[in-house]
């Protein structure tokens, strides 16, 4: 027996270092490292209970180079205000505070704070991952579990049977001057709307797609995939919201059937076994895309070529 | 000129004391979040960030959990930071009060004693605060206006000496919506006595950290230790900090005051604005000839047990008057007067007395009754409910 040894060597300009404990092909640790390139030193994470409150490491450890503030499940929002506030009162104003909260965090326990900051238009970046369950304490459903998914408390007997909260049209009504989601499995499509968003003043929110391999049952060289097939199957669309009024979709996708997405992943088992649940989530989607291409069109006076053939229903 | 003879003399509800307060700590972030009677904290301060007299972000927040955690945020990356609520208030940053110590964020908090629903109620009870009593708070309580200016003051100082969080408590009503002559001191001299706040794990690129992070078995064990040194070097902050403040501001406090003590046979303890009423009570019952004095407790946590025992050992007899209950045993301060004063040489029986729940009125004449009923009786008894309709 021989082993293969690989010498693993954090490169100088990433600011997120092996030796975290995030589980294989965890998306969360994509999008930190992503994140971060745009972000740079100059920035605050403040992790509300989630995947990332281990992620970074158990204490003395962690693992990025820029300071991270833990803190209560609920509290993302509010603790990224607090310390933009007191930076703020020291004339540190170069600073990105950024909440990075999971989805139950941001679309469960997190909502009231994350209101109240948004509403207040608050100087921070908000950042969901979202792996659409409590994937931390073992994969639990939360209001971002999307129609259809197991989870160990929407088992394959009753499997999730609501459709997955819109945080990005909860946000556009709080007027929000950016909101955007992004996936990683589009790196350059999420780097320039955090460029954006760091360009802009106020609340900013990114409501970003994150595979989570043990809590979706797949293996984990499929979270991109998994993360590419969401979007182009108009599960998770890639757009942008500004001001809470101008729509703009920054994909087209190529409008596969939901099925793709669904098969890689053991979570959408029973969908897969009933063709009622299956035909009528992707009614649902279509309807769900069509909005969204009739709010980017209000918005923008027209549609381009490619927006015509991902709409099933003549426009 | 001294610096004390520029303070100026007026008349303050309790609430506006707290705020003045505040403005003399140069407090830099304030989050509140409204409730009665704690509303008038928060408008006054306000207002005083609003006109500039107080340089400060205060951040108008969806609720009291969102208060607290926006100041143990901002206390922890390096600004002076104050919150001020009330029971409902105070009950629901609960996780968070554990939160400040365990993070060691030096935040000042006002609670106005208020008691908890159902019934609704908003009038005086401690309960409220007391029930906090295991998050690791340093908890100080007050008797007049006056004294809730000069504890806010010395509140951000201890809390600042020893990486603590801090509550300062008043009565509801009683001291909160009542004026009284208050001297507010000099900025100058505040200054001198409260140096600028600096947290030493303060965000630094330079050296960037995880605050907060958990921690393994192996480690946890060592952070509570740490914070229970804290508390034992905070009651000797205490004691410093407090001769320091008589010296340059004229007032001095300890963490329990003594009232007509020195031939007390019999003792009454207790806390808060009901003292006043006691010291009243006492000093009738003083001119017929009675050996009673008052023993008010003014630091709860860190408890000051030495001191309790010097006080209360070799009496006759000592009664403690709770404005709270814990249900199932008795009112608080009377546990901790009594867990304090066990295996204490010439330890007297101790009368547990709860009276003036909800803010029911404790008056001068409830206090003699209830210093005749210890003085009659013979065995302790942990709970003796005064002026209650059954």
């Amino acid at each position: 027996m021989s082993w293969a040894w690989v010498e693993v060597k954090p490169n100088e300009n990433d600011l997120m270092h092996p030796g975290h404990l995030a589980c294989q092909g965890c998306g969360a640790t994509i999008a930190a490292r992503l994140a971060l390139k745009v972000l740079g030193r100059k920035a605050v994470f403040v992790i509300p209970a989630s995947c990332w409150s281990v992620i970074d490491g158990a204490w003395p450890q962690h693992a990025l180079q820029i300071p991270v503030f833990h803190t209560a499940f609920e509290t993302a929002a509010i603790a990224a205000t607090g310390i933009r506030a007191a930076l703020d009162m020291k004339g540190k104003h170069d600073v990105h505070v950024v909440a990075w909260a999971g989805d139950g965090g941001t679309f469960d326990i997190g909502l009231q704070a994350l209101s109240g900051a948004a509403e207040r238009n608050e100087n921070i970046i908000y950042i969901t991952y979202d792996n659409e369950a409590y994937m931390n304490t073992g994969i639990q459903r939360s209001s971002s579990t999307p129609l259809g998914a197991w989870t160990t408390t929407t088992p394959d007997e009753r499997p999730e049977d609501k459709p997955k909260k819109n945080m990005m049209e909860i946000l556009a009504a709080h007027r929000v001057p950016y909101a955007a989601t992004a996936s990683i499995a589009y790196p350059d499509d999420f780097i320039r709307k955090l460029k954006k968003a760091t360009q802009v003043k106020g609340f900013r929110f990114i409501h970003l797609f994150s595979p989570c391999p043990p809590g979706w049952k797949m293996a984990s060289n499929l979270s991109v995939r998994s993360a590419r097939l969401a979007v182009e199957t108009k599960i998770f669309p890639l757009y942008e919201i500004e001001d809470g009024e101008v729509y703009t979709i920054t994909h087209w996708p190529k409008g596969l059937p939901v099925e793709e997405y669904f098969k890689l992943q053991g979570r959408f088992k029973p969908v897969l076994k009933d063709p009622d649940r299956l035909a009528y989530i992707q009614r649902y989607v279509e309807t769900q895309w069509e909005k969204l291409v009739r709010l980017h069109e209000a918005s923008h006076g027209y549609l381009p070529e490619e927006a015509r053939a991902t709409i099933r229903s003549a426009i | 000129m001294k610096l004390i003879e520029k303070s100026q003399y007026t008349v303050l509800k309790g609430n506006y004391a707290v705020a003045h307060g505040v403005r003399l700590a140069r407090v830099e972030v304030i989050s509140a979040y409204p409730i009665t009677p704690q509303t008038t904290i928060a408008e006054k301060l306000a207002d005083m960030t609003a006109t500039g007299e107080l340089k400060a972000r205060f951040i108008t927040v969806e609720s009291e959990h969102s208060a607290i955690s926006a100041v143990i945020a901002s206390s922890l990356a390096g600004a002076r930071s104050f919150t001020a609520t009330a029971s409902q208030g105070l009950a629901l940053m609960h996780e968070m009060l554990h939160w400040a110590t365990g993070a060691r964020a030096p935040v000042v908090m006002v609670n106005v004693n208020r008691a908890l629903a159902p019934s609704w109620n908003i009038w005086t009870e401690q309960t409220d605060s007391l029930a906090q009593r295991d998050t690791g708070w340093i908890q100080i309580y007050n008797e007049s206006n006056q004294e809730v200016l000069d504890t806010t003051i010395l509140a951000f100082k201890i809390a600042e000496r020893v990486y603590l969080p801090t509550m300062v408590v008043l009565d509801a009503f009683i001291l909160s919506h009542t004026s009284e002559p208050v001297e507010i001191y000099p900025q100058e001299l505040v200054d001198e006595f409260l140096p600028p706040y600096e947290h030493p794990n303060a965000i630094n690129f330079d050296d960037p950290r995880a605050i907060g992070a958990f921690a393994r078995p192996e480690y946890y064990m060592e952070f509570r230790y740490n914070i229970q040194k804290a508390h034992e070097e905070a009651l000797r902050v205490f004691k410093e900090e407090t001769e320091l403040f008589a010296d340059m501001f004229g007032r001095k406090y300890d963490t329990v005051e003594e009232f007509m003590l020195d031939d007390a046979d019999y003792v009454l303890v207790l806390a808060g604005s009901t003292a006043t009423t006691a010291k009243y009570a006492v000093a009738q019952l003083r001119e017929r000839g009675e050996k009673v004095g008052i023993m008010r407790i003014k630091l709860f946590r860190p408890f000051p047990v030495e001191d309790v025992r010097r006080v209360l050992s070799g009496r006759k007899k000592v009664a403690v008057i709770d404005r709270n209950v814990s249900f199932g045993h008795s009112g608080i301060f009377y546990m901790e007067t009594r867990a304090a004063m066990y295996g204490a040489k010439d330890r007297p029986p101790i009368f547990g007395y709860v009276a003036g729940l909800g803010g029911r009125d404790v008056r001068p004449q409830d206090i003699i009754d209830i210093y005749e009923d210890m003085k009659r009786r013979e065995e302790p008894e942990n709970i003796i409910w005064k002026g209650v309709r059954v």
